[in-house]
């Protein structure tokens, strides 16, 4: 399977701290694959390299074949930001059908992008009169509006009720299976018994980046919050045993 | 740049103002209430003789100075809401191009600027017979120009504040040096040498002249097309500048 993502040596720098300390990794087509770590792990950070939004310090970030932020990618690649990132004073409508229009797509499949969210209902209201469950479900439909090959979706279900969210991973894995390729951050653990892969990060290291049940054949335990604590544990007494040497 | 993108962010940003309701009517309304108020201070004061009367000389000023205020400051708040809430940074992963944003934010506010100017300008002709030796419709053009430039302005300066309180900061530090050194309350050939200097590179200057020989010229003059491509290039000037604070990428 071809990889949708290849991250080489990945470092990136914020504000003179380092937050990505070397990353490698590969993420392979149409799969959905969850990006988890605790708040402040540089998940966000990830995210921003890999839509070609954030200044690299070091190492390559290669998306669909190309460098990240490549402008043939800026109509293959969707991208929610963690803070929903659309005009309160449009309507859920009007949102969707201007980035749909940036994406060279008509209304109808912007109105379906409302519709597949479960906003159909409050199309024509102001994104400002929204709940904040709303509010990102719409910033999601703008994301998904250009029905891109990778999507990156930072936190996309935080702050939805448990039948939505259930309602967006059967989405998200209906789009895998027609080909897209999903990478999506979370610092919820029960989530990532969702994901085809997961990638874990703490402190800007990958700590783990495998399938769910490898991650529990690896630590002997069926929890993944239990077998991720395991792998953390694990990785610091390795930290500490080569500091003591 | 591309024509259907342009348009679909035109678009975009005029149906948001259209949805703030108060916005547009103190855009609409404010201009010609203070228009009211300049007509009446002068109301009693004697016309030299030889000069144009004081309102007519003023209002026509005005009517270029409304829409570079108030497109300045509408400017660099919605810029900066569009850095703030991240739809800056989510519309520069998008196929939108640097151009695309910054001409549809100059496209959308001239025509906001255009109905604004046309309104002040009905009521300062029809209502307090305005008197100008050139026609109404480039005063109008005028106007609008100054608005773009205005708008230019504001994407610029928009890129040195955080907050929407230094944002609105840039509005004297802009605004207020033009208008005193502009030629409306001495006249620039009178003032200290540096002071003409200073008001020779303000965009602003060229305007108020421009509109000064549409007063007392009936044909439009060499001069006023030459002051209008002035303003036109700092637009010009202002909007690469803008270009060259919006990055894709950010630390």
């Amino acid at each position: 399977m071809q990889d949708a993502i290849a991250l080489r040596d990945l470092v990136v720098d914020r504000g003179g701290r380092r937050v990505l300390s070397g990353i490698n990794a590969t993420v392979p087509c149409g799969t959905v694959t969850g990006l988890l770590g605790p708040s402040g792990s540089g998940k966000t950070t990830l995210l921003r390299a890999l839509v070609g939004v954030q200044v690299v310090t070091a190492g390559t970030v290669t998306v669909l074949g190309h460098p990240a932020g490549a402008p043939q990618l800026r109509r293959r690649v969707g991208y929610l930001t963690q803070a929903p990132s659309v005009y309160a004073d449009l309507t859920v409508r009007e949102n969707a059908r201007y980035f749909a229009a940036l994406q060279g797509r008509g209304s109808a499949q912007a109105d379906q992008a409302v519709t597949d969210v479960g906003l159909r209902a409050a199309a024509g209201q102001l994104v400002a009169t929204l709940s904040g469950g709303q509010r990102s479900r719409a910033s999601l439909a703008c994301a998904l509006v250009g029905d891109p090959e990778l999507l990156v979706l930072d936190e996309p279900t935080v702050g939805q009720d448990p039948v939505l969210r259930a309602e967006l991973w059967a989405r998200f894995h209906a789009m895998a299976a027609a080909g897209t390729t999903l990478l999506i951050s979370s610092h919820v653990m029960d989530e990532a018994a969702r994901c085809d892969r997961l990638l874990l990060i703490r402190e800007g290291r990958l700590i783990a980046n495998d399938t769910p049940a490898a991650v529990r054949a690896a630590t002997g335990v069926d929890d993944l919050e239990e077998a991720f604590l395991r792998m953390i544990q694990a990785t610091e007494a390795g930290t500490a045993g080569q500091e003591a040497s | 740049m591309n024509p259907r993108i342009l348009a679909a962010t035109t678009g975009r940003i005029l149906r948001q103002l259209r949805h703030d309701r108060r916005t547009v009517a103190l855009l609409v309304v404010v201009p010609a209430a203070l228009l009211t108020v300049v007509y009446y201070m002068y109301a009693d004061q004697p016309t030299p003789p030889g000069q144009p009367a004081q309102f007519d000389r003023i209002a026509l000023v005005l009517l270029g100075f409304f829409p570079f205020i108030i497109m300045f400051l509408v400017t660099s708040i919605a810029m900066l809401r569009e850095r703030t809430s991240g739809t800056l940074e989510r519309l520069l992963t998008t196929p939108l191009g640097k151009l695309d944003l910054l001409f549809g934010y100059g496209i959308a506010f001239g025509l906001a600027a255009v109905v604004q100017a046309a309104i002040a300008a009905a009521v300062a002709y029809w209502l307090f017979d305005l008197d100008t030796a050139g026609s109404s419709g480039l005063v109008i053009l005028i106007a609008a120009v100054n608005a773009v430039l205005a708008v230019a302005l504001g994407l610029f300066c928009s890129a040195f504040a955080r907050t929407e309180f230094q944002a609105v900061q840039f509005m004297p530090v802009v605004v207020a040096p033009q208008l005193l050194l502009c030629g409306l309350f001495v006249p620039r050939n009178e003032m200290a040498g540096w002071l003409q200097t200073v008001s020779d590179v303000l965009p602003l200057s060229y305007s108020v002249e421009a509109l000064q020989e549409v007063g007392s010229s009936a044909e439009p003059t060499a001069t006023m097309w030459r002051d209008l491509a002035i303003v036109g290039g700092a637009t010009v000037l202002a909007l690469v500048l803008a270009a060259a604070t919006l990055r894709r990428r950010s630390g």
